[in-house]
């Protein structure tokens, strides 16, 4: 079989019903229907919330001058916007766009249908009543100190018990599989749907129902934080990515080994890595020094990764540029593996003496959370609604503009912030020599007014990342409202040259 | 691996590992800090529970740990907030004032915190026991705040969170200005806990800024921040 025959196929939402596998896979995306509408347009709907309160916030760091703003609310300040901001994107956004693929993968690889849908459905619309709270509670001034946590207490065991929920009809897809080979994907998203429940738990237990002394808060907190991330959103977008290359591509996976290999030493020393956001502060040096360790020895699972995804993507780069699924899974595919590496230089000591407390930790986080997971998240959606749906994207122009807005948007705002945060931190520390003291070379006005022109630059990005959503639930709406049409119709592509 | 039982028990004891050497381990490690004697026999909190943990410091200059003797001039470090600075601590949590600002100061030669003057020693675990809410920070989009107490006056303070930008130009800090009242001035005069206006504010001079309980409790934490003195475990300068 040529691989453009197979990628070819592989486009196509209409099944040869003779095929046995095919009718399993239509059982399991017909029983994924409803949830998987449902989540996305959820996830969508908090998308466009989360950037309209990105934007108010890049826009409320460049106060116009000599203002004093009267008749004003602590709703309009920055550090309440951002955290708005923060939990429309990964509650809202992220959470219900991976509720929406992993369950589909997973059921999918286990060739068995999703159980129970209506629970999972009544857990999806409390989830989301829950994040609705949360935020409402955020904006009207009750959120919480530690970070990525900050939802108020009244609205979190919602989240979690909607959470539990929801995750319990992944593990039990996995019990029931049909197939007797396990691929990676089953494995990140069991474990990803496992992690995330305990670890929110534990979270608010130790930090807000019954807070632990001290400064046992802070290392609580950046354990769980940067897991949210590394045991939650990247094993979910890994899973993706693992699945959805070698599908598209119609190829199979570089190496199962080094897939293994991934798995579990991402397992091992993801969950160590966060205590990195303390270098330098005052919690025990030994639990930094093995956080560092942690953070590069991440180097292993990033490169066994990568190397399992680029070569598996190496050559069919002109087939891949025009599935709208490929683009952006291998736009996050990469730069997981950009983030990843530069993510474990940060967590070095004299890095890190630069980078913390910058604009390039913001940087990084978009960098993490945006180019990696939610672009690979952007062609998962492209691919799974068709297949749902039986029908093909109504326009690739609308693709298009997606694409191009969201990839150039964000590389703007990670170079900037990058940058920006990297002359910020080189200029906080410059110590001159004046007569035998030491006196900092660069007063604090001097070093943020150095920020200015890179947050601005970081505004206009956001434009861009505004317009590319707006194409994207435009697409989406459109599919889900388009009239049935199932016979012969042809995949959207983004190129025509691909045969 | 293909069991669910032993790829459940991989999953589980990879985050169970970390959950033990990050959290548990250093709460025993620092279990010390709570299980002194009491301060004195009348500082409990509002539960009544003792408050334990903290450095006496004799009149001799002697600092002790662990055993209180209510000498005259003893001195208690760290100093415990007061009912006012507690409440100011909340309010310093739910405006996400530590998403701009630290709460740390790191070593000399690491970073410039104490040449720009936001210590003249290392913050360390001990400094935090009486913080309800440990608030650290990641950001430094404006100074760090562990002695900002030693660096301003409270009517600083208050002109600073009413509008940055009319004490320093340059600054980024929105506006608190909603935490104030602005009302016109009585017959009996000017209230005493009217804040010093300034002149680019352009508020009427028969008008005068009142700080809410929310302004007051803010400035009274910020006012109380500061980590200027030594503790067995760290001096000055180091």
């Amino acid at each position: 079989m040529s691989a453009s025959s197979s990628l070819f196929e592989s486009f196509g939402s209409t099944d040869n019903p003779a095929l046995s596998v095919r009718a399993k896979l239509s059982e399991v995306d017909d029983s994924m229907r409803l949830p998987a509408v449902f989540f996305i347009l959820a996830s969508v709907a908090w998308l466009l919330i989360g950037t309209v309160l990105a934007l108010l916030t890049a826009l409320s760091m460049h106060p116009a001058m000599d203002t004093v703003k009267l008749g004003g609310s602590a709703a309009e300040t920055m550090p309440i916007l951002r955290t708005a901001h923060l939990n429309a994107m990964a509650y809202g956004w992220g959470n219900n766009v991976a509720f929406a693929i992993a369950p589909w993968i997973m059921g999918r690889l286990c060739k068995t249908r999703i159980r129970h849908i209506p629970i999972l459905l009544t857990a999806g619309v409390f989830y989301n009543i829950g994040v609705l709270i949360g935020i409402v509670g955020i904006l009207a001034g009750h959120m919480n100190g530690p970070e990525w946590l900050e939802m108020p207490a009244y609205a979190t065991p919602l989240i979690a018990i909607s959470f539990a929920m929801v995750g319990v009809w992944v593990i039990v897809a996995f019990r029931w599989r049909q197939s007797d080979h396990i691929y990676v994907s089953q494995w990140y998203i069991l474990a990803a749907f496992f992690w995330l429940p305990w670890l929110y738990t534990v979270a608010q237990i130790m930090l807000i129902l019954v807070p632990v002394r001290g400064v046992v808060q802070s290392l609580t907190n950046w354990w769980f934080a940067h897991n949210v991330l590394g045991l939650w959103l990247t094993p979910i977008a890994l899973a993706t990515a693992y699945y959805l290359i070698p599908k598209v591509l119609g190829r199979a996976i570089h190496s199962y080994y080094l897939s293994v290999i991934g798995f579990w030493s991402l397992a091992f020393f993801y969950n160590w890595a966060g205590v990195h956001h303390l270098i330098g502060g005052p919690v025990p040096a030994w639990v930094i020094s093995a956080g560092t360790v942690a953070s590069v020895m991440m180097v292993i699972p990033v490169l066994v990764t990568a190397i399992n995804h680029h070569l598996t993507v190496v050559g069919m780069h002109k087939q891949g540029w025009a599935s709208p699924t490929i683009r952006f899974v291998v736009f996050g595919a990469i730069n997981y593996t950009v983030v990843s590496l530069l993510g474990s230089a940060m967590a070095l000591r004299s890095v890190n003496e630069v980078t913390h407390f910058t604009h390039f930790t913001v940087g990084h986080a978009h960098h993490g959370v945006y180019a990696f997971f939610t672009m690979i998240m952007f062609g998962g959606v492209y691919y799974m609604l068709p297949r749902i749906l039986h029908r093909e994207w109504p326009s690739a122009s609308l693709i298009r503009i997606h694409w191009w807005m969201c990839a150039v948007g964000i590389t703007l705002m990670v170079v900037s912030l990058s940058i920006g945060g990297w002359i910020q931190g080189t200029m906080l520390n410059a110590l001159t020599d004046d007569g035998g003291v030491l006196v900092p070379t660069f007063s604090f006005e001097e070093v943020t007014n150095s920020t200015r022109p890179y947050l601005i630059a970081r505004s206009f990005s956001g434009l861009l990342l505004t317009f590319g959503h707006i194409a994207f639930a435009i697409s989406v709406c459109w599919i889900l409202l388009k009239r049935s049409k199932p016979d012969n119709q042809q995949p959207t592509l983004l190129s025509s040259d691909v045969n | 691996m293909k069991s669910l039982p032993l790829l459940f028990l991989g999953i589980f004891f990879t985050l169970a590992f970390s959950w033990t050497g990050i959290i548990l381990t250093t709460y025993f490690q620092f279990e010390d800090h709570a299980i002194n004697e009491p301060a004195t026999a009348t500082f409990v909190d509002a539960e009544g529970n003792e408050i334990v943990g903290p450095t006496y410091k004799l009149p001799s200059g002697q600092l002790i740990t662990g055993t209180n003797n209510p000498e005259v001039g003893q001195e208690m470090f760290p100093a415990a907030f007061s009912g006012a600075a507690q409440r100011g601590q909340a309010v310093y949590e739910k405006l996400g004032c530590l998403y701009c600002h630290s709460q740390q100061v790191r070593r000399q030669g690491f970073g410039s915190d104490f040449e720009r003057g936001w210590g003249t020693r290392q913050s360390v675990a001990r400094d935090y026991i009486f913080h309800e809410r440990v608030m650290l920070g990641t950001m430094r989009t404006g100074p760090d705040l562990s002695n900002v107490g030693l660096r301003y006056s409270e009517l600083w303070q208050h002109q600073h969170l009413f509008s940055s930008q009319s004490v320093n130009g340059w600054s980024i800090m929105p506006s608190y200005a909603f935490l104030y009242e602005i009302q016109p001035i009585g017959l009996s005069g000017p209230s005493s806990n009217a804040v010093d206006q300034l002149d680019s504010w352009g508020i009427p001079d028969d008008h005068e800024v009142i700080p809410t309980r929310d302004a007051s409790d803010l400035v009274a934490y910020l006012l109380s921040l500061n980590q200027n003195y030594e503790l067995p475990e760290i001096k000055f300068s180091e």
